[in-house]
C-alpha cells in the first residue's frame, strides 16, 4: 500500500509541475483570448537563457535569474509588438496558429543563441527524500518536489489575487472577452497584452527552472507543453484552479496508469493516457472541470 | 489581355457547371498536366524525383486531406500524420496478409481503415470545438503512433519496428524506379484532387462550409451536424491515409511508426496555412513551398558555409517567422495571391 501512495504522491507532485506550465497557458488565454502554443517553447527559452548566462558569463544564479526575467519581459513585449498587434480582433484560430509559428521561432532562437547541447541546472534546493515522511509513513517524498509545489502555490495565489482584486485584472478579463469592445471602452490593449506576456514569461521562467533542475535543460523541455494540454482540457482553459486540479489529476492518474495498467499493454502509455483521459472527460463535460459554460447563439 | 473571359458564352447548364468555366483556365490546367505527365519524366533526374517531386505530390495529397477537414469543415486537427500512419500500416498489412491483392486496392483499403479511425476520433468533435478539439486530436497522434509501435502484429513482428514496403506491381508493371513511382503518385493525386474539387463544390462541400461558418446555425436550418462532421473526418482521413501509404510505398520504402510524428502533422498544417485554408490549389502551393523552402535555405546556408546546426536552427526560425508573416499579411495564403494575380490579369494592361 505504501508503494501505491508513493506513486500517487509522486504523481501529484509531478502534476504540480504540469500545472505550472498549464498556468502560463491559462494566464494568456484568460487575459487575451490567445491560446499560446508557444508556452512550452518559452519555458525552454527561459531555462536555456538562465543556464546560458551562468555558464557563458560565469555569473551566479541569483544574478542570472533577474537578467533572464528581463529577457523574458523583452521577449513578451516583442511578441506583443510584432505578432499580436497586427492580429488584433482576428479569429482565435488565427492567433493560435500564429503562436505555433512562434513556437518554431523561439525554439530556433533559443538554440541559435545558446547551442543545442543539453545543460545541467543546479538550484540551491536538494533533491533528497524528506526524512519525516520516511520515518512516519515509510514513503519517499522528495524535498525538491515539495518546495516546487510550495512555489507553485505561492504563484497561483498571487495570480489569483491579481486577476480578481486589481484593476489590471479586470482589464485583463475584459480584453479576453472581446478585443474590440475592450479597446472601445478605453482599455489600453497593447499595455495589457504586454503585461500578460511578461507575466507569462515569468511563469515560464519559474517552470523552466524547476523542470530544468529536475530533467536537465534540453530540447525535450518543449514537450512539457504537450503535457500541459490535457491538463488544460481537463481543467478548462479559463480557470486557474482548473489548471491546478487538472494538473494534479493528470499527474497522479498518469503515474498510476503507467505503473498499474502499463505492464498489461506494453508500457509507455504515459504519452497518450492523459489525452485519452481528458478526451473521455470532455465527452461528459465539454468545457472542462472549471471552464466557463460555452453559450452559443446564432 | 490574355486572361479575359469576354465572349465566352455558356449556353447550357452543363457548360455553366464546368470545373473550369474559363477557357484560359482549361488551357492552363492542360499545360500543367502535360508538363507533369510528359515533360517532367523526360527532363528531371532521379534525385529530383525522389527529393522534390514525389514528396511534393504526397504532401499535397495529405494537405488536401487536412484542408478538407480544417479549411472546408472548420475542424482544426493536429493529428493528420496519425491518419497517414494508419493508411500506410494498413496498406502494408493488407498486401502482406491477403496474397495476390492488387496494390491499389490495398491502398484504398488502407485509406478506408484510416477513414474508420478518423470517424472514431472525430466523434468528440460533436461535443467540443476549437482549441479543445485541436488539443484532443493530439490524442489521436500519440495513441496511434504508440499502438503501431507497441502492437507488433502491425509491423509483422519485425524486431526493429520498421516495415519495408513490398514491391508494387500494377497490371504486370513493377513500379520500382523513381520515374514510375512518380507517375503512379501523380496519377493518384490527380484523380483524388479532381474528386476533392468536385466534392467541395457539390452539396457535400456546401454542407461542410455551412458547418464551418457557424455550426449552430447550420444545424438549425437542417444540416445533420453529426453526419456532416463525421463525413468530413472520414473523407479527410481517407485522403491522409492514401497519402501515408504513398509516403511509405513511393517515397521512403522503409518506414517506422515514428516517421509519422507530431512534427509531420505540424508541417501539413503549415502547408495549408501558407498555401491557403479552404482552397484546393492552396494545398498544392503550400506543399511546394514547404518542400522547397528547406532545400533553398540549405543551399543558401551552404553557400554562406554556415555550420549545420546553425543552419537547422535558422531554418526553424525562418519557418516560424514565415507562418506569422503569412497570417498577418495574407491570411488566405498563396492561393489568394494567385487569385489576386488573376484579377489583375483580367484588367491588364489597363489598370481599371
Amino acid at each position: 500500500m505504501s508503494f501505491f501512495f508513493e506513486v500517487f504522491i509522486g504523481g501529484l507532485l509531478s502534476g504540480v509541475m504540469y500545472a505550472l506550465v498549464a498556468l502560463g497557458f491559462v494566464l494568456i488565454y484568460k487575459a487575451s483570448g490567445v491560446f499560446n502554443f508557444a508556452q512550452g517553447a518559452m519555458v525552454f527559452f527561459a531555462a536555456l537563457t538562465c543556464v546560458g548566462l551562468t555558464e557563458k558569463f560565469e555569473m551566479s544564479l541569483w544574478l542570472a535569474i533577474p537578467l533572464t526575467m528581463l529577457v523574458m519581459v523583452a521577449l513578451g513585449l516583442a511578441i506583443e509588438r510584432v505578432v499580436l498587434r497586427p492580429l488584433v480582433n482576428q479569429p482565435e484560430i488565427t492567433l493560435f496558429m500564429a503562436t505555433i509559428g512562434l513556437t518554431f521561432f523561439i525554439e530556433g532562437l533559443a538554440q541559435l543563441l545558446w547551442g543545442s547541447q543539453p545543460h545541467k541546472l543546479t538550484l540551491p534546493i536538494d533533491d533528497v527524500p524528506i526524512e519525516y515522511f520516511i520515518e512516519k509513513f515509510n514513503i519517499l517524498v522528495s524535498q525538491f518536489d515539495v518546495i516546487a509545489a510550495l512555489i507553485c502555490a505561492l504563484l497561483v495565489t498571487g495570480l489569483a489575487l491579481l486577476f480578481s482584486k486589481t484593476k489590471i485584472g479586470r482589464a485583463l478579463r475584459a480584453v479576453a472577452d472581446d478585443h474590440q469592445a475592450a479597446l472601445a471602452v478605453g482599455i489600453p490593449l497593447q499595455q495589457i497584452w504586454g503585461i500578460v506576456w511578461a507575466v507569462a514569461g515569468f511563469v515560464a521562467l519559474v517552470a523552466g527552472l524547476l523542470w530544468g533542475a529536475r530533467n536537465g535543460v534540453q530540447f525535450a523541455l518543449t514537450f512539457v507543453a504537450l503535457k500541459a494540454l490535457p491538463v488544460l482540457i481537463l481543467g478548462g482553459f479559463t480557470s486557474v484552479p482548473g489548471a491546478i486540479v487538472g494538473g494534479l489529476i493528470i499527474g497522479a492518474s498518469e503515474k498510476l496508469a503507467e505503473v498499474y495498467i502499463g505492464p498489461l499493454v506494453g508500457g509507455g502509455i504515459e504519452g497518450w493516457f492523459p489525452y485519452v483521459l481528458a478526451l473521455l472527460f470532455l465527452l461528459v463535460r465539454p468545457e472542462g472541470l472549471f471552464g466557463e459554460k460555452i453559450i452559443r447563439r446564432i | 489581355m490574355f486572361y479575359r473571359e469576354a465572349g465566352q458564352f455558356k449556353t447550357s447548364y452543363q457548360a455553366d457547371n464546368q470545373i473550369f468555366p474559363i477557357r484560359q483556365d482549361r488551357i492552363g490546367i492542360a499545360i500543367v498536366l502535360i508538363a507533369a505527365f510528359v515533360a517532367v519524366p523526360g527532363l528531371a533526374t532521379d534525385y529530383a524525383f525522389s527529393a522534390i517531386f514525389i514528396p511534393f505530390l504526397i504532401f499535397s495529397l495529405a494537405a488536401l486531406g487536412l484542408n478538407i477537414l480544417t479549411g472546408y469543415a472548420g475542424q482544426l486537427s493536429l493529428g493528420s500524420a496519425a491518419f497517414m500512419a494508419v493508411g500506410a500500416f494498413a496498406s502494408y498489412n493488407f498486401v502482406l496478409r491477403i496474397p495476390g491483392i492488387p496494390v491499389l486496392l490495398a491502398f484504398v483499403l488502407g485509406g478506408l481503415s484510416a477513414a474508420m479511425v478518423g470517424i472514431a476520433f472525430g466523434l468528440p468533435s460533436l461535443r467540443i470545438r476549437g482549441f479543445y478539439l485541436a488539443a484532443a486530436t493530439l490524442a489521436t497522434q500519440f495513441f496511434v503512433v504508440w499502438c503501431l509501435t507497441k502492437i507488433q502484429w502491425f509491423t509483422n513482428y519485425s524486431s526493429s519496428g520498421v516495415i519495408t514496403a513490398q514491391e508494387m506491381v500494377i497490371l504486370g508493371i513493377a513500379i520500382n524506379t523513381p520515374v514510375k513511382k512518380y507517375l503512379l503518385t501523380l496519377t493518384v493525386v490527380c484523380v483524388m484532387a479532381m474528386l476533392a474539387k468536385n466534392m467541395v463544390r457539390s452539396n457535400v462541400g456546401r454542407s461542410w462550409m455551412a458547418v464551418r461558418d457557424m455550426d449552430v446555425a447550420a444545424e438549425v436550418i437542417g444540416f445533420r451536424l453529426m453526419r456532416t462532421k463525421l463525413l468530413a473526418f472520414a473523407v479527410s482521413s481517407f485522403y491522409c491515409g492514401i497519402a501515408g501509404a504513398l509516403y511509405a510505398y513511393a517515397y521512403l520504402g522503409t518506414v517506422e511508426p515514428e516517421a509519422y510524428n507530431l512534427d509531420l502533422s505540424f508541417r501539413i498544417l503549415f502547408m495549408i496555412i501558407i498555401g491557403g485554408v479552404g482552397s484546393i490549389l492552396g494545398s498544392f502551393l503550400g506543399s511546394a513551398f514547404i518542400i522547397l523552402l528547406p532545400i533553398v535555405l540549405n543551399l543558401i546556408a551552404h553557400s554562406l558555409s554556415l555550420p549545420t546546426n546553425v543552419a537547422s536552427n535558422l531554418e526553424l526560425m525562418v519557418f516560424g517567422a514565415l507562418i506569422i508573416f503569412f497570417l498577418i499579411v495574407e491570411p488566405h495564403g498563396l492561393a489568394r495571391l494567385w487569385q489576386i494575380t488573376k484579377e489583375k490579369l483580367r484588367l491588364w494592361p489597363f489598370p481599371h
